[in-house]
């Protein structure tokens, strides 16, 4: 039988709930033993190849590439788990949530004190994908199934996350391995 | 006989003095109510509503609550958890509550709840409110966007301060901590030696120069 597949994203986020992958150290080669990467930055494919069971969300939505992204993995993943406190609730990137897009974009391109910016442009290239008004949580934009909260969310409670739902237990994580920081 | 009021908590018989809440007998006889406005040296404020348990039949908080001879209360049962974890997922999403780079993280009442309770992500949309800082004080910060309301300042600036530095104004979703000062924090008695300075259950009154002085990983949280 064919091992189950497993598609990682890091949407607006640092990359470090996706180091915390990495950081579950040997145990990586079980986890090798008991899934495929499928589309991931671990692996560096860039498209599904087929159904994935798991897909892991890291970062929340900031611009509209981070919610097509997201849309797709739902519609290739069976279980959707929202990994970190940015997927969660937007975190650092949602700091600019009660400033309106314009003022954030005029400081950081026009007027923040160490801008040097002759032209006076924002940059408006169509390739750039657009900032939404503000950051969403995954669960806002998609049906997410799972949350792993945590900033970064530990090696733990990904490694028990995994384990559990591959083997088709309930999600029952320990009360020492839930952290919000 | 008049002396002693006996009742009980999940079937387990408490014995309480007259005058006692529900809470006050429940830490006596070692019994846990989960708990977050409440502060054992100020007057109750019943406010969260955390504290809510099921007296013969009806909701009452049990902070408040005085025990009476043959109550029956009920406190550790799956409604009034989900009840509890409604209301702290709510107080997540009407403040800020970014736990990342809070220098409470692991030092805090609110955090320390949401884990008992289990809670991996708050159920109901998040308001990313536009809340105030006022750091004009030499000593102390004030950072509402953390603020939960929970009156603790209010009561311990009026009644043992005696100097009514905080209040509520505004109702509802518009409440929230005022000043007594036209300007800020500094131009009020404030002193970080009050009793107010010293009670808050998050990191909404914070004294400057003390934050992250426990390396993470010792602090209250990460020892358990």
């Amino acid at each position: 039988m064919a091992k189950p597949k497993v598609a990682t994203a890091s949407l607006a986020g640092c990359f470090g709930c996706h180091m915390s992958i990495l950081d579950i150290d040997e145990r990586i080669l079980k986890l090798i033993e008991l899934v495929d990467f499928d589309k991931s930055p671990i692996d560096d494919i860039k498209k599904f190849t087929g159904r994935c069971a798991i897909g892991l969300i890291e970062g929340g939505c900031a611009n509209e590439e981070n919610v097509h992204v997201l849309q797709e993995f739902r519609e290739h993943c069976d279980i959707l788990i929202s990994v970190g406190d940015c997927a969660i609730n937007g975190d650092i990137p949602a700091l600019r949530n009660n400033i309106p897009l314009k003022e954030c974009l005029e400081e950081a391109y026009l007027n923040g004190p160490s801008v040097y910016n002759p032209e006076k442009t924002i940059p408006n290239d169509k390739e750039l994908p657009l900032c939404l008004d503000r950051v969403y949580p995954c669960h806002e934009v998609v049906k997410i199934d799972y949350f792993l909260p945590g900033c970064p969310a530990n090696a733990e409670i990904i490694w028990q996350a995994l384990v559990a739902l591959l083997n088709n237990k309930p999600l029952d994580l320990p009360y020492e391995i839930i952290k919000y920081d | 006989m008049s002396d002693q009021i006996t009742f009980t908590i999940d079937g387990v018989e408490v014995k309480a003095k007259p005058g006692q809440t529900i809470m006050q007998a429940a830490d006596d006889a070692g019994i846990y109510i989960p708990r977050l406005c409440y502060h054992p040296e100020l007057t109750a404020h019943g406010s969260c509503r955390v504290c809510t348990v099921i007296v013969n039949g009806k909701p009452q908080t049990a902070c408040t609550q005085p025990a009476a001879e043959g109550m029956i209360v009920e406190n550790d049962t799956p409604e009034l958890l989900e009840h509890r974890r409604n209301l702290v997922d709510m107080l997540f999403v009407e403040g800020n509550h970014l736990c990342m780079f809070c220098e409470r993280s692991g030092n805090c009442e609110l955090q320390a709840m949401a884990y008992r309770l289990g809670i991996l992500a708050p159920k109901y949309p998040y308001f990313y409110p536009d809340k105030p800082v006022d750091s004009t004080h030499k000593d102390i910060f004030l950072e509402l966007n953390r603020c939960i309301l929970c009156g603790r300042c209010v009561n311990a600036s009026k009644d043992v301060d005696g100097k009514g530095v905080f209040d509520f104004v505004g109702r509802s979703i518009d409440k929230k901590i005022a000043v007594n000062s036209d300007k800020n924090l500094k131009d009020t008695t404030m002193a970080v030696t009050d009793k107010a300075a010293q009670v808050c259950p998050v990191g909404s009154i914070n004294k400057k120069g003390t934050a992250f002085k426990i390396p993470y990983g010792s602090d209250i949280e990460h020892k358990k």
